[in-house]
């Protein structure tokens, strides 16, 4: 389960997208946790938005799903974050590639091109169990002019769906995202091994690793 | 104490340990990169030392391994708030390579295979905190941890111990490294929180 959480914050800068915040909880006693969310929309003084993947027995994802009431006050801290990051006054193609929930800051990136009303060709590729785990549905089945989508679905593939359900492979960065010629900057990002692996595969079908950047959400390896 | 967030009790245990402001204890082992994970073979590895009058020393991979190595165990403190404790390492102590060197450089720019740099202080590096580290939890150091071999500096930030690690440039002055341009703090004490530039 996951959900989208809207915090009103005084001070904040509007941010880049592709920058997280650091969550802070305090319990009553005084114990501290500490998490890092993307922001999954950027642009905006006032708020910030995170969209966050309850994880089974983790300490703070389920409380921000599933028990956190809204007027509940918490520790934001940010925006941070320099190198994973697009800027609307970029001109070259980009690929984005996520896995699960590092669909985030994909989308604030998406959103960041919409907003400026930029023209710079956007693909998508995103990884998920099901179609049910898919983030975003409406939006990202109606995208914007000028990006392309590709689902990809590792458990459960929809009815009539022409790919067999399957870990991202080679032929789907490659059908999915830009060719190395156009020498695009890709963005990945989600779980540490979904991340290694990509990442590898984008090497070596020819991308410079320098245009690769790359943001992994734990766990560990 | 910040504010409390209404509800939130947390999951205590971790216990008597004292770690660092804003960490919280993890027991596997997470990965900080900013892009691919460059694969390099050790026959194609080689470690430089530059000095700042342009003097070169190198170590091919069978020359490190020929060097006194050190079992190193230590707490690491990742800049994304986990630490990890007790982690295990085999290395070459940064004292043993600096030995022969003459300089009277005060700081270190790291370059790594991949092209990313870190910058800190020489002085971090010498007396028994740094080490050139290619063993980790008596096996060879996997490429996404920085393998075949890293910098070791466990008591900065864990960014500072730069994987894939190639040269040492010694300065007179310091420069800021890929890292530190992006952000985060130029030397990075866990201890007193230096996450950040301005921190
Ligand atoms: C830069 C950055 C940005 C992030 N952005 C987001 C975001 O936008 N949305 C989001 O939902 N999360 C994001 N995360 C992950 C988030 O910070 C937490 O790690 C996550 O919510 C788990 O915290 P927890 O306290 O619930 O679990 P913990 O109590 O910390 O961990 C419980 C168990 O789950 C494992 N685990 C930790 N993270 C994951 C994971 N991602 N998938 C599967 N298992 C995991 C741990 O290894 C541990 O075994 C981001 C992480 C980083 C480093």
């Amino acid at each position: 389960m996951a959900a989208t959480l809207l915090l009103h914050v005084e001070g904040q800068p509007a941010g880049v997208a592709g920058q997280r915040v650091e969550i802070r909880l305090t319990a009553e006693d005084g114990y501290t946790a500490d998490r890092e969310y993307s922001l999954a929309r950027t642009g905006e003084a006032d708020r910030a938005e995170i969209t966050v993947q309850a994880i089974d027995g983790g300490e703070v994802s389920p409380f921000l799903v599933e028990d956190i009431e809204v007027g509940v006050e918490l520790e934001a801290r940010g925006p941070i974050g320099g190198w994973f990051v697009w800027r609307p006054d970029q001109t070259e193609p980009v690929t984005l590639i996520a896995g699960g929930s590092g669909v985030v800051p994909l989308m604030a990136m998406i959103r960041a091109r919409r907003a400026a009303g930029s023209k710079v060709p956007f693909r998508l590729i995103y990884s998920v169990r099901s179609r049910e785990e898919m983030f975003y549905r409406a939006e990202l089945r109606q995208p914007d002019p000028g990006v392309d989508v590709t689902v990809v679905h590792t458990r459960e593939a929809p009815e009539g769906s022409p790919r067999p359900a399957g870990r991202i492979t080679v032929a789907d960065v490659n059908s999915g995202g830009w060719p190395p010629d156009f020498a695009p900057s890709c963005y990945v990002c989600g779980p540490t091994g979904f991340v290694e692996s990509v990442a590898d595969m984008l090497v070596a079908l020819g991308h410079d690793p320098h245009r690769v950047r790359t943001e992994r959400f734990g766990p560990t390896g | 104490m910040g504010i409390v967030t209404r509800g939130f009790r947390g999951r205590r245990g971790g216990g008597d340990v004292t770690l660092p402001p804003g960490q919280y204890l993890e027991t596997g082992f997470p990965v900080l990169s900013a892009g691919p994970t460059p694969q390099i073979a050790p026959a194609a590895w080689a470690f430089e030392i530059t000095t700042e009058s342009g003097q070169e020393h190198r170590w091919s991979w069978a020359e490190l391994q020929a060097l006194p190595r050190e079992d190193i165990t230590v707490d690491i403190h990742c800049v994304t708030k986990w630490s990890k404790l007790g982690t295990r390492w085999t290395g070459v102590s940064l004292d043993v390579l600096l030995s022969g060197i003459d300089t009277s450089a005060s700081y270190a720019l790291v370059h790594s295979y991949g092209g990313y740099t870190t910058n800190l202080p020489l002085a971090d590096l010498r007396q028994g905190q740094a080490w050139v580290a290619y063993g980790y939890d008596g096996r060879p150091l996997r490429p996404e941890h920085g393998g075949p071999a890293r910098l070791l500096v466990p008591h900065l930030y864990f960014w500072k111990s730069a994987k894939w690690v190639q040269r040492l440039e010694l300065l007179t002055e310091d420069r800021l490294g890929f890292w530190e341009r992006a952000g985060y703090h130029a030397y990075g004490d866990p201890w007193r929180e230096q996450r950040y530039a301005g921190d």
